[in-house]
């Protein structure tokens, strides 16, 4: 089902530099509200096509379509012709390589988001820990892992998040780590809680983390969301299901740990990180 | 005989929504030039949707060889102050090779940075983040014109997409536009 998105396009020239004040593009209305059945109508629509072709014998597609309609803002934003080729045999390909980071970067406690503030942050205390690899399991080493994510409440400590929960003073949800020499990172933060957008009419998206990732190679960065085990938003939201292999969308699920739970501490939460895209070190390794 | 490790799948890419705000930006993530150093270029632009309207919430990176060639990078791009817990900003004289800017209300970013050294054509590859989109693209600004395998690849209309085009009257200043969909879309690329 199209649903046309009115939109006014002011005459302007982008290369002109004259451009017109800033307009909120995040509050543009469809004509008629969604709901979450419609969204459930193209979200099972895609996941049928999808197993189809993969009962066709289509490899594996791990990464979410650019244009996946569900996730409405997706429509105009995503490239209609095809992605061209790097031939990654050249060393010399700048992307082939990438940003290094070190002790300047980060503050030991960056990656405790409960002692940011003066205060003790509401809701359940956890640990996130896991390792980031590449994909042939190696340790991503000295790498800067970044996460941001909404309070208890499911809040975030951002202007535009206006939906009536309350924001807590002793909580903003920003951490930063470096992973160790076997690649392993480690959070402690509060579980965030899940929270309502506008895609459609009640609209929930399932309680994440937002993780940003560097490998060794620029191709190999990574920006994603890790979800809590057994959520029942699951199955309703557009951006979890745009991932439409199954065992891929379970990789984005973290598992629950007891060893990593701490006692009278923090729950314990795993979960590993690969990264895809060729490397230097995959071609000095003769790939 | 060693055994061939088997290959993990990878973890799937996300969007990066719209609140990264007050999390990925940071101070003089633009200024990849050391600040006033001579050779300093500006590489600046807007980011525009399908229906050529700017994006207000995306965030570009930007990696690129040192003016000497190296790929090595360096650490202290987001260099922090150990007393208050904020950003010191760059140490002024490092090069590290990596910038990240958000757009702004009208979907501007800008760049400060020197003149990349790498083999070749000479060009700073940027790698696009916004809401609405899912997985992550990457591009490259080519500061000259001239023989390069990819941009020769290309049709004439859309190896232009790729061509960061010098303003005149504006001191090594060049002009990159990303445009994600539709009329002039630009090229995005993928490794292989």
């Amino acid at each position: 089902m199209h649903v046309s998105m009115h939109v006014e396009r002011p005459a302007r020239d982008p290369r002109g530099g004259a451009l017109a004040t800033g307009h909120p593009r995040g509050l543009r209305k469809p004509t008629m509200a969604l709901t979450q059945s419609d969204i459930d109508v193209e979200i099972a629509d895609l996941q049928n096509a999808h197993d189809k072709s993969q009962a066709g014998g289509a490899p594996a597609r791990h990464h979410p379509p650019r244009d996946y309609a569900p996730y409405r803002s997706s429509l105009l934003r995503h490239p209609k012709q095809p992605l061209v080729a790097v031939n990654g045999g050249d060393p010399e390909t700048v992307e082939l390589s990438g940003p290094v980071f070190g002790a300047t970067d980060i503050t030991e406690i960056d990656q405790d988001l409960t002692r940011q503030h003066q205060g003790e942050p509401l809701g359940e205390r956890i640990t996130v820990s896991g390792r980031l690899l590449d994909s042939n399991g190696r340790p991503v080493r000295g790498q800067l892992v970044e996460i941001w994510q909404a309070n208890a409440s499911g809040r975030y400590a951002h202007l535009r998040d206006q939906h009536p929960a309350p924001l807590d003073p002793n909580f903003t949800g920003v951490g930063r780590t470096l992973t160790d020499d076997q690649g392993r990172y480690s959070f402690t933060t509060i579980k965030p809680g899940a929270y309502p957008w506008r895609n459609h009419t009640n609209a929930w998206r399932p309680a994440h983390i937002h993780f940003s990732l560097f490998g060794d190679a620029f191709t190999q960065r990574l920006v994603t969301q890790m979800y809590f085990p057994n959520d029942p938003l699951f199955r309703y939201d557009p951006i979890l299901r745009s991932v439409t292999d199954e065992s891929a969308r379970e990789r984005l699920v973290a598992a629950y740990n007891h060893d990593l739970s701490q006692p009278e501490f923090s729950l314990g939460y795993e979960w590993d990180i690969v990264l895809d895209g060729p490397s230097a070190t995959w071609i000095e390794e003769g790939r | 005989m060693t055994s061939v490790p088997e290959k993990l799948l990878p973890t799937p890419s996300h969007t990066v929504g719209p609140f990264y705000g007050y999390a990925l930006p940071f101070p003089e993530g633009e200024q990849v030039a050391p600040k006033g150093h001579p050779d300093q270029i500006a590489l600046h632009g807007y980011v525009l949707d399908g229906q050529g309207e700017p994006v207000p919430d995306a965030i570009l990176e930007f990696w690129q060889a040192g003016p000497d060639g190296s790929l090595a990078g360096a650490p202290g791009s987001l260099r922090r102050d150990t007393t208050t817990g904020g950003h010191l900003g760059r140490n002024g004289t490092d090069f590290t090779g990596f910038g990240r800017v958000a757009t702004d209300a009208d979907g501007h970013f800008a760049l400060f940075t020197l003149p990349p050294g790498n083999a070749g054509l000479p060009y700073v590859s940027v790698c696009v983040f916004a809401r609405g989109l899912l997985h992550h693209l990457f591009t490259r600004a080519y500061l000259a014109d001239g023989a390069d395998p990819l941009l020769d690849s290309l049709p004439a209309e859309r190896r232009a997409t790729l061509l960061a085009e010098p303003q005149e009257g504006a001191h090594r200043t060049y002009r990159f536009d990303i445009r994600l969909q539709g009329e002039g879309e630009t090229v995005f690329l993928e490794f292989q």
